[in-house]
């Protein structure tokens, strides 16, 4: 038997109740769509959107005598997502029908892996905002098969439904009860996505449905046993996540410390309020009736075909941090940012191409992703292309322009979306780092201001001043090392 | 006067085609003619199809005329109402498909009408071929051309496939498309002196074929002889990439198999098969079978299939239980039947009480409930364990022969509306008791027409063989044909 209590939380993870600390235990299962053009067990479209019921096949509509075919390409997706999760691929594997009814639901079942899925178990590494990280245990992945949409608010008294997302591939990943905390819950659900993202096997987007989490949430007394858990369904953001484990915890610990006991049960979260509901017990759960589909043969793999899968995964988001930190010497902070997003790394590793890292980092991390966050684009939708960006931080690197005027620069880009380097030859921006002419201007400033070199000689404090009234003087277009060399020599000053 | 075309086997019928004796449109129509004059009292068709069938005719003609016949171009036959037909409506004999009319074709039919066959209408059976006697369709059972001696009574044609076996001895068309999940080829075609054969599970796909118990249902013809069977059968066959259990494998000329005769076969005689109050007959029958044979020149092999007893209650906890989820798809929310009700599972249940008859009501109840929780182990799941038995007593068997011979039923046609039968289904259910076991190994069997009982009806004796051997199967049964030279027909009464 798999041990499933192995983590303590940490202190100032604990939730203080009114009769003291509390631990809060999560597990998760996530929903991922499969990114396939076609669904799962028909050739129909899986796009998202399109007029009501236009992507339904005669097996999605249940037609009578209609037979599931296995998309090949869904399986490779969901063996390609259990090796980025340093899972176990179950050579043999099996799908079952869970029975139920329901309009949404043509088949009156659906297709799933209940008892023998594709992957078994596996774990991920987690990073929190403050650089620690913890392991999450997966229990296994499975193949399903996703429902139709039933829609109650076009008229007072139908229902509608559409077929649309009937059969479109789901893959469930299902973590062990590792997460010890309603961050840590948002953090689990943002690493699953960058790691989808990365291998290609879902396209993460929320918005659209593509990865929906149900939250296993319970609390007991560290050092106790388990106590009973709640299943909120559905939720589909990484701040909903927490948002709905914080809440549920709470009311799991008011209701022990007000003398109720929490019932087994599954939950909805309203976003609006912030607040989770019950929707039916444990008792209610309808019985599935699991049983093997007898349409289908089980999944039989070879082990050359998920080695020729393995042979092909991209490098992973922490694969990619940690050669970001060795081979270009970045900051944890800039490496976890950088790699964390396949399109984010994608472009930094462009614009790095040939250049300071270091300084490339800074540049992305910082003023792009800045001026990005605030004009509320994506990295892909960047005025300012990846090569443009390495271009500026060539011409800081190599002395053409300081690092406040790229500043300046930065933001033409922007505007014009030019290349640096046509914008600092048109506007004349090119730094000074010929000594006479620095020399003169100094000069000139110290035969102005006889006082200020008689003060800077007695205090040291004022140099600043001299810098700043010679760069001023140069249309900052000086080089601000040479500057200081020259002021130190001209006025005789150990600034 | 011409003769009667309607009296031509598939073979026959082909070859005067080919001759040029007559049309595919002239003895389409003499079908037509047929079906209209014998229908009403066979109940046979549940939806003949004249004009379609003429238009297939007069096209085959044309084809024909061009220089490229097909193998069975312009032979007229009947489909069982199981498989859809596009355009033409599909009810499986069930209120709950009321109206359906499919918009595709399903393959085993398409492969038909590829090969050149003409389509008389769709043939009668029991509501999702859940049945022995044909009484649970919702058009009412059709009726067997046999009566028994002196008697006027109307008898069963057998189930679920009694349609089928109806038109065939009725001569209301060459050859018919059946099913069979536990018996429902097999059993009809003997209780009307015909022949019928069920392939291996997996040579003929199940696409558009409704579906009743997925790992046990596999189509197969009826037919006049077993040269007829091997011919429909090759048509029906073949992968289908459509059905996950298709078999990737290419189709035998089943027919290139019957001269080939039982010289040094080995025929097993399984003792498991003679079963508590079987009638002497059906034994004396049994025997006159393996006698047959031996003179032949087949080698006769006593085999023991251990795990027979459990097969019948094997096979109804599994068929019942892929049915209960099979037919759950049967909601009134796309097509077929709606009762509406107050709230959705209001419609649910008034939709499924009132477009299910009893009989498939009970065996959707049974396979639920072998599938709950804490009876899924008990039930189900002993049942596949006892299947896999079933199928490792049959392995063992091919060690020792080559080919099993059984009788086809323990009894011959039975009166409509059989008291006995009507209040226990079990008695109902002891019809498939030699044939369940076939399709719970997947094996190809088929029955043969081989004597008329004390009242005068016919009884058939069953050749069981290796999974992808139909060829020794219709090799064995052709000679069992020969042997047997069963020739009798049934007085035309109605």
């Amino acid at each position: 038997m798999t041990e499933l209590d192995v983590r303590r939380a940490r202190p100032d993870q604990l939730i203080q109740g009114a009769t003291g600390p509390w631990e809060v235990i999560i597990g998760m299962e996530i929903h991922a769509q499969v990114a396939s053009k076609a669904k799962l067990f028909s050739g129909a479209s899986a796009a998202y959107g399109g007029e009501p019921n236009a992507h339904v096949s005669l097996v999605d509509a249940a037609m009578p005598g209609m037979l599931p075919v296995i998309n090949r390409f869904c399986v490779e997706q969901a063996v390609r997502t259990g090796l980025g999760l340093n899972a176990t691929i179950n050579l043999w594997s099996r799908f079952d029908r869970k029975n139920y009814f329901y309009p949404d639901l043509p088949q009156g079942y659906q297709i799933s892996q209940y008892k023998d899925p594709v992957v078994g178990e596996g774990q991920i590494e987690v990073d929190l905002e403050d650089g620690s990280t913890f392991t999450v245990r997966i229990e296994r992945i499975h193949l399903e098969q996703d429902a139709g949409k039933s829609i109650h608010d076009l008229s007072p008294s139908d229902t509608y439904v559409d077929l649309n997302r009937a059969g479109v591939a789901l893959m469930e990943i299902v973590s062990r009860p590792d997460i010890r905390s309603p961050r840590e819950a948002g953090a689990f659900l943002g690493k699953l996505r960058q790691i989808v993202r990365a291998l290609g096997t879902c396209d993460g987007n929320m918005d659209e449905g593509s990865l929906r989490a149900d939250v296993n949430v319970s609390v007991r007394r560290p050092g106790e046993a388990f106590g009973t858990r709640c299943e909120i369904k559905n939720v589909n953001s990484m701040r909903f996540v927490t948002m709905a484990a914080e809440y549920e915890a709470r009311r799991q610990i008011d209701l022990i410390e007000g003398g109720g006991t929490v019932r087994q049960e599954t939950r909805l979260f309203d976003a609006g309020t912030g607040e989770t509901r019950a929707l039916r017990s444990k008792e209610d759960a309808p019985d599935y009736r699991y049983f093997p589909d007898p349409d289908l043969l089980p999944l039989v793999l070879e082990p050359q075909w998920v080695e020729s899968i393995r042979a092909t995964l991209p490098e992973l988001p922490d694969q990619k941090r940690r050669r970001y930190e060795e081979a270009f010497g970045l900051s944890a902070y800039d490496a976890r940012v950088l790699s964390s997003d396949v399109a984010r790394a994608a472009y930094f590793e462009a614009a790095a191409q040939g250049r300071d890292p270091k300084l490339t980092a800074n540049w992305v991390t910082q003023d792009l992703s800045g001026y990005l966050n605030k004009a509320g684009l994506d990295i892909t939708q960047s005025p300012v292309r990846a090569d443009q960006l390495g271009g500026l931080v060539g011409l800081i690197a190599d002395g053409t322009i300081s690092g406040k005027i790229a500043k300046d620069v930065f933001a033409r880009m922007i505007e014009t979306g030019e290349d640096a380097a046509v914008i600092v030859e048109r506007e004349g921006l090119r730094q000074v780092t010929d000594t006479g002419a620095i020399e003169k201007v100094i000069d000139d400033l110290m035969a102005a201001n006889p006082d200020k070199v008689a003060e800077v000689r007695e205090k040291p404090k004022m140099f600043g001043w001299w810098v700043g009234q010679v760069m001023k003087a140069s249309g900052g277009k000086a080089n601000p090392a040479a500057v200081n060399d020259l002021l130190r020599a001209r006025l005789g000053v150990e600034g | 006067m011409s003769p009667d075309l309607t009296r031509l086997t598939l073979a026959q019928a082909l070859d005067g085609l080919a001759r040029g004796d007559f049309s595919s449109r002239e003895i389409t129509r003499a079908f037509i003619d047929a079906i209209e004059a014998a229908n009403p009292a066979l109940n046979a068709y549940v939806l003949p199809t004249p004009e379609r069938a003429l238009a297939m005719a007069d096209a085959s003609d044309a084809r024909r005329r061009g220089g490229s016949p097909r193998p069975l171009e312009g032979a007229p036959i009947g489909v069982k109402d199981l498989y859809c037909t596009e355009g033409v409506r599909t009810t499986a004999c069930s209120r709950i498909l009321d109206g359906f009319v499919p918009p595709y074709e399903s393959t085993v039919t398409a492969n038909l009408w590829r090969d050149g066959a003409v389509m008389l209408g769709k043939l009668n059976m029991d509501e999702f071929a859940m049945g022995s006697s044909n009484e649970t369709s919702c058009f009412g059972p059709p009726v067997n051309p046999w009566h028994s001696s002196g008697s006027n009574r109307d008898l069963t044609a057998g189930g679920s496939s009694g349609g089928s076996a109806s038109a065939v001895a009725a001569n209301l068309c060459l050859a018919a498309t059946a099913s069979d999940t536990g018996g429902s080829i097999r059993q009809p075609a003997a209780f009307v002196g015909k022949v019928g054969i069920k392939p291996t599970y997996g040579r003929a796909s199940r696409w558009g074929m409704v579906a009743f118990a997925s790992s046990l249902d596999q189509a197969g013809p009826i037919t006049h002889d077993v040269t007829d069977a091997a011919l429909m059968l090759r048509s029906m066959c073949g992968h289908d990439a459509r059905d996950s259990t298709s078999l990737d494998l290419p189709v035998p000329d089943f027919a290139a198999a019957i001269g080939r005769g039982v010289k040094g076969l080995r025929v097993g005689v399984p003792r498991e098969y003679r079963v508590d109050g079987m009638p002497a007959e059906i034994d004396a029958l049994w025997e006159r079978g393996i006698s047959w044979l031996r003179a032949a020149g087949a080698e006769i092999v006593d085999v023991s299939l251990p795990h027979t007893r459990y097969a019948l209650p094997t096979y109804y906890i599994i068929a019942p239980a892929e049915a209960s989820s099979n037919l759950a798809r049967y909601d009134g929310m796309r097509y077929g039947l709606r009762e509406a009700g107050r709230d959705l599972n209001d419609t649910y249940s008034r939709t499924r009480a009132a477009g299910f008859g009893k009989e498939v009501q009970r065996r959707i109840i049974i396979g639920a409930y072998v599938l709950s929780a804490g009876y899924y182990d008990a039930y189900y799941l002993r049942a596949q364990k006892v299947r896999s038995r079933i199928a490792e007593d049959f392995r063992q068997a091919w060690e020792r022969c080559d080919v099993l011979l059984t009788p086809s039923t323990p009894s011959s046609a039975f009166a409509l509306g059989d008291e006995t039968r009507a209040k226990d289904p079990v008695q109902m259910y002891l019809n498939d008791v030699f044939t369940v076991t076939a399709n719970l190994a997947g094996l190809p069997g088929i029955s043969v027409p081989a004597a008329l009982d004390g009242q005068g009806l016919p009884l058939g004796l069953q050749l069981i063989g290796r999974a992808l051997d139909e060829e020794t199967v219709i090799a064995a049964a052709a000679e069992l044909e020969r042997a047997a030279g069963f020739a009798a027909t049934p007085d035309r009464w109605w």
